[in-house]
C-alpha cells in the first residue's frame, strides 16, 4: 500500500487499542443514539475472528441468545467502539484463528 | 454561477475514514496539486478563455522543446502535466500563480477525470458481461461471443456489434462526488467512492458541472 496512504491511516487510527484475542469472552461497549442521548450498549459475546488490516480491522463476537446464535461484527477504530474488555479467556486455547466451527455446534459442545 | 474551482491530482489509493457519528465513509486519497498556472487563454488571442496549469515539475529532458520554450517565455518552470480548463473569464488567475489543495473544501461536489486502468484486448465475457457456454453436455464454447448476426439477408455484421476489444485505459469521468477532507500541509484531498485509474494515475479535479455546489 502507498505510504501516504499508510501514514493517513494512522491518524484515524487508535492508538491504545484493548487487547483480546480469538477465544476471549469480552464485553464490547458500543455507544448507540437514542433519542437525544448518547448511550453504552453492551455486547458480550466470544470473540470468533478478526478480518482486515490497519484502518478497516474489524472483529466480529458471537453469543447466544434465547437458543439462536447473534454475531456482529465492530470496526476496531470505530469511535463508537468505546471499550472492549476481557471477561475471561477461552478454556482451551483454540488451535486456529477463526472459530466458525462453533457456529455447527450447540449447548455444552459449543464451549471452548 | 459559482467560482470553477479545478486542481491536477494524481490518484493514491482508497481507505476508510468515520464520521463522528461512527459511520464508515469509502474514500479515495488523492495528492493534489500544488498546480502552477502556466498561461491563460483569452477571446481576443485564442478564442475562447481558459487556464492552462501544470503538475509535477520536469526536469527539462522530459519536455519537448515547445513546451518547454513557452514555459521559458511565460516565466514558469516546466511541468510534466499541462492542462487547460476552460473558465467563463480568466480575470481571478495570473500566469505564475500557485493553486493549491485548498482550493477545495469539504463537501464540495467535483467531477474527477482520469484514465481506466487497461485491460488489454479482452473477450465479450469481460468487455460486454456476456455468458459463457455451459460446462457440461459436451458444450465446446468456452467463451465464444456466439451469434453476430443472421445470414443472406442482411448478409453483413451490423455495425456496433459487441465484440472482443481493446477494454480500459481511456478517459473517464465520474460526476457528483463530495469531498469529505483537504489535507493542504500534505496536499491531500478525500474524495468518497471510486475514481478511475490505477495507484499514481493522473486525473483532474473540477466543481461538478451538474451537481448541487
Amino acid at each position: 500500500m502507498d505510504k501516504i496512504i499508510q501514514e493517513f491511516d494512522k491518524r484515524n487510527m487508535k492508538e491504545d487499542l484493548p487487547s483480546f484475542k480469538v477465544g476471549d469472552f469480552v464485553k464490547v461497549e458500543y455507544l448507540i443514539h437514542e433519542g437525544k442521548d448518547d448511550r453504552v450498549q453492551p455486547f458480550v459475546g466470544q470473540v470468533i475472528k478478526y478480518s482486515g488490516h490497519g484502518v478497516r480491522r474489524t472483529f466480529t463476537v458471537r453469543r447466544i441468545v434465547q437458543g439462536e446464535g447473534v454475531e456482529r461484527t465492530f470496526p476496531v477504530h470505530s469511535p463508537k467502539v468505546v471499550n472492549v474488555t476481557v471477561r475471561r479467556g477461552p478454556n482451551k486455547k483454540p488451535r486456529r484463528s477463526r472459530l466458525f466451527f462453533l457456529r455447527d455446534r450447540a449447548g455444552k459442545a459449543a464451549q471452548l | 454561477m459559482s467560482q470553477h474551482k479545478f486542481l491536477l491530482a494524481r490518484k493514491k489509493g482508497m481507505t476508510q475514514i468515520f464520521r463522528e457519528d461512527g459511520t464508515v465513509i469509502p474514500v479515495t486519497v488523492v495528492e493534489a496539486g500544488p498546480c502552477t498556472v502556466t498561461g491563460l487563454r483569452t477571446p481576443d488571442q485564442d478564442t475562447y478563455s481558459a487556464v492552462q496549469v501544470g503538475f509535477v515539475p520536469a526536469k527539462d529532458k522530459h519536455v519537448a522543446k515547445p513546451q518547454r520554450v513557452a514555459a521559458e517565455k511565460a516565466g514558469v518552470p516546466a511541468f510534466r502535466r499541462l492542462r487547460e480548463f476552460r473558465v467563463q473569464d480568466t480575470a481571478p488567475w495570473e500566469v505564475g500563480q500557485e493553486i493549491k489543495a485548498d482550493v477545495f473544501e469539504e463537501g464540495d461536489v467535483v467531477d474527477v477525470a482520469g484514465i481506466t486502468k487497461g485491460r488489454g484486448f479482452a473477450g465479450t465475457i469481460k468487455a460486454h458481461n456476456f455468458s459463457r457456454g455451459s460446462e457440461t453436455h459436451g458444450c465446446m464454447n468456452v467463451r465464444r461471443p456466439g451469434s453476430i448476426g443472421a445470414c443472406a439477408y442482411p448478409g453483413r455484421v451490423f455495425k456496433g456489434t459487441r465484440m472482443a476489444k481493446h477494454l480500459g485505459a481511456v478517459r473517464r469521468t465520474v460526476k457528483n462526488l463530495t469531498v469529505e477532507g483537504v489535507d493542504l500541509e500534505r496536499n491531500l484531498i478525500l474524495i468518497r467512492g471510486g475514481i478511475p485509474g490505477p495507484p499514481n494515475g493522473f486525473l483532474e479535479i473540477r466543481t461538478a458541472k451538474t451537481g448541487s455546489n
